[in-house]
């Protein structure tokens, strides 16, 4: 292997101008859990390594005076699993980033390193896009926010312009009545890779849906936000008309691939099938919310 | 090409080793540092066989680069058992005969104290959920299971 630089800038200052010197050749390291695994197997040869875990913000949990959360973008599952409240009020998105990997991957993937890695299949993303949450990235060019479904450009790719680092993810404050869950639909119990992921967000007042949103994973290059599920849900009882509805606007999302994991047919079906399951999940939670 | 100089802490001993940037903390384990009770299986995050804790939390050491070390605390294998006195896993774990070749052992060993140091009180389904990314060719499993739980409840009664 050729010789690579290894640096672990203490600010995001010093991190953004590292990795915009370094040009193509640099790659961010979070967890490691996709990089490492990428540069054993050749797939990706770094020129420099920038290791962004001694960046405060980075690696922090915050509480915003409004309810909200910012979650930095390299903060590990297992710690975010150990936060007292973050996984009381965003329980679909939690659930999401600890199905990703063992224990062991636990205690370092990332959420920001999920979203980069732009896998059409990392857990966490449609739970992300279904919550609301948006990134702030850092560049050469300053800061700017992007709503997490518009990260993804296609497998492997991201829509981060050059020197770009993704902060953190802010989600928004709950309303009462609300409540998120994401399943993905694997054919073992643990250790796999998503078929299809779909995440569901609700807030429900007086039985009456006021607010949806949808995210549909391992369906198409990209995670996708499904607006028509979320219309098919919003004033509605989740009758199951509605959910009908919503789970035909999900089949209806698809572009998938056929491969060994599940043919075209099949996950195009699922993604309806998991949609009334997963809106049903919310459901529960956003009425005892 | 030049070598990274590491400071760090093995098992409670302050030590310091030289390393090639792309080297994993495995590589540094069983190389510089000499200790090869952490396994390579697969290299890849999915066997556990090189499950370390940093700081107390479980991760594999073939997924982690030797110069995240820096500064860190490491646990491996090697500093369970005190001097002849072997950790009550350990001890379970030969009682029950819950390895055969002993591969994914030391691994199996750290995620199992890892969960119990939280959880002393878990159920089958925990045990099994906790050790999902350890992987054994040889026991099936349940006898590690088992071993996990009686000395969970053995560490319970002796508290
Ligand atoms: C055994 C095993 C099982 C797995 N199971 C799953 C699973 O079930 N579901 C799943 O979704 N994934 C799974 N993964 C993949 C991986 O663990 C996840 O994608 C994880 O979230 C990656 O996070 P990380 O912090 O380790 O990322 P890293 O490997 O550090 O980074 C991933 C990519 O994103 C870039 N990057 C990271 N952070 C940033 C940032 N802040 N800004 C810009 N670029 C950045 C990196 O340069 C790299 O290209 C598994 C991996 C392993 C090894
Ligand atoms: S060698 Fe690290 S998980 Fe297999
Ligand atoms: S005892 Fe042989 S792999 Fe587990």
């Amino acid at each position: 292997m050729a010789d690579i630089r290894y640096l672990a800038p203490r600010t995001l200052d010093e991190a953004v101008s590292a990795y915009a010197a370094a040009a193509g050749a640099g790659r961010i390291l979070a967890g490691g859990t996709d990089l490492i695994v990428q540069m054993r197997a050749g797939m990706v040869r770094p020129g420099t390594i920038i290791d962004i875990k001694k960046i405060e913000e980075m690696t922090a949990i915050q509480e915003t005076p409004d309810g909200g959360f910012v979650i930095g973008a390299a903060v590990p599952g297992a710690v975010l699993a150990e936060h007292p409240r973050f996984g009381k009020a965003w329980p679909g998105v939690l659930e999401a980033i600890n199905l990703i990997g063992s224990t062991q991957v636990q205690g370092r993937a990332s959420a920001g390193g999920n979203l980069c890695n732009a896998s059409p299949a990392g857990d966490s993303v449609p739970a992300m896009v279904a919550a609301g949450a948006a990134v702030t990235i850092q560049g050469p060019d300053g800061r700017r926010s992007l709503p997490v479904e518009a990260v993804p450009a296609g497998p492997g790719r991201t829509n981060l312009a050059p020197g770009e680092i993704v902060v953190s993810f802010t989600l928004p404050p709950r309303p009462k009545g609300s409540g998120d869950a994401y399943l993905r639909m694997i054919p073992r119990t643990e250790m796999d890779i998503a078929v299809v992921g779909c995440g569901v967000n609700l807030t429900i007042e007086n039985g009456v849906v006021k607010a949806a949103r949808v995210g549909l994973g391992a369906v198409a290059p990209t995670v996708l936000l499904v607006e028509d599920a979320a219309k098919a849900l919003v004033g509605s009882k989740l009758e199951d008309a509605a959910l009908d509805a919503a789970a035909a606007a999900c089949s209806a999302a698809c572009r998938p691939i056929n491969d060994k994991r599940g043919t075209i047919a099949y996950r195009t079906r699922v993604a309806g099938v998991l949609l009334k399951r997963t809106a049903a999940i919310a459901a529960d939670r956003a009425r005892g919310a | 090409m030049a070598k990274l100089h590491v400071t760090t802490t093995v098992n409670g001993e302050p030590v310091e080793f030289l390393c090639e940037p792309h080297h994993t903390l495995l590589n540094a384990l069983r190389g510089p540092l000499g200790l090869t009770g952490s396994k390579e299986g697969c290299g890849s995050g999915d066997c556990g066989a090189c499950s370390v804790t940093v700081d107390g939390r479980l991760v594999c050491s073939c997924l982690m680069l030797a110069v995240e070390a820096e500064g860190h605390e490491i646990a491996t294998i090697e500093g369970m058992a005190h001097g002849e006195e072997l950790h009550p896993l350990q001890q379970k774990f030969l009682e029950m005969a819950a390895l055969q070749c002993g591969i994914c052992t030391p691994g199996v060993l750290m995620a199992s104290r890892s969960l119990l140091e939280r959880n002393p009180d878990p159920t089958e389904e925990e045990v099994r959920f906790w050790l999902a990314g350890n992987l054994c060719r040889c026991t099936g499993y349940d006898k590690i299971v088992r071993a996990v739980l009686e000395t969970a409840a053995e560490m319970r009664g002796a508290a």
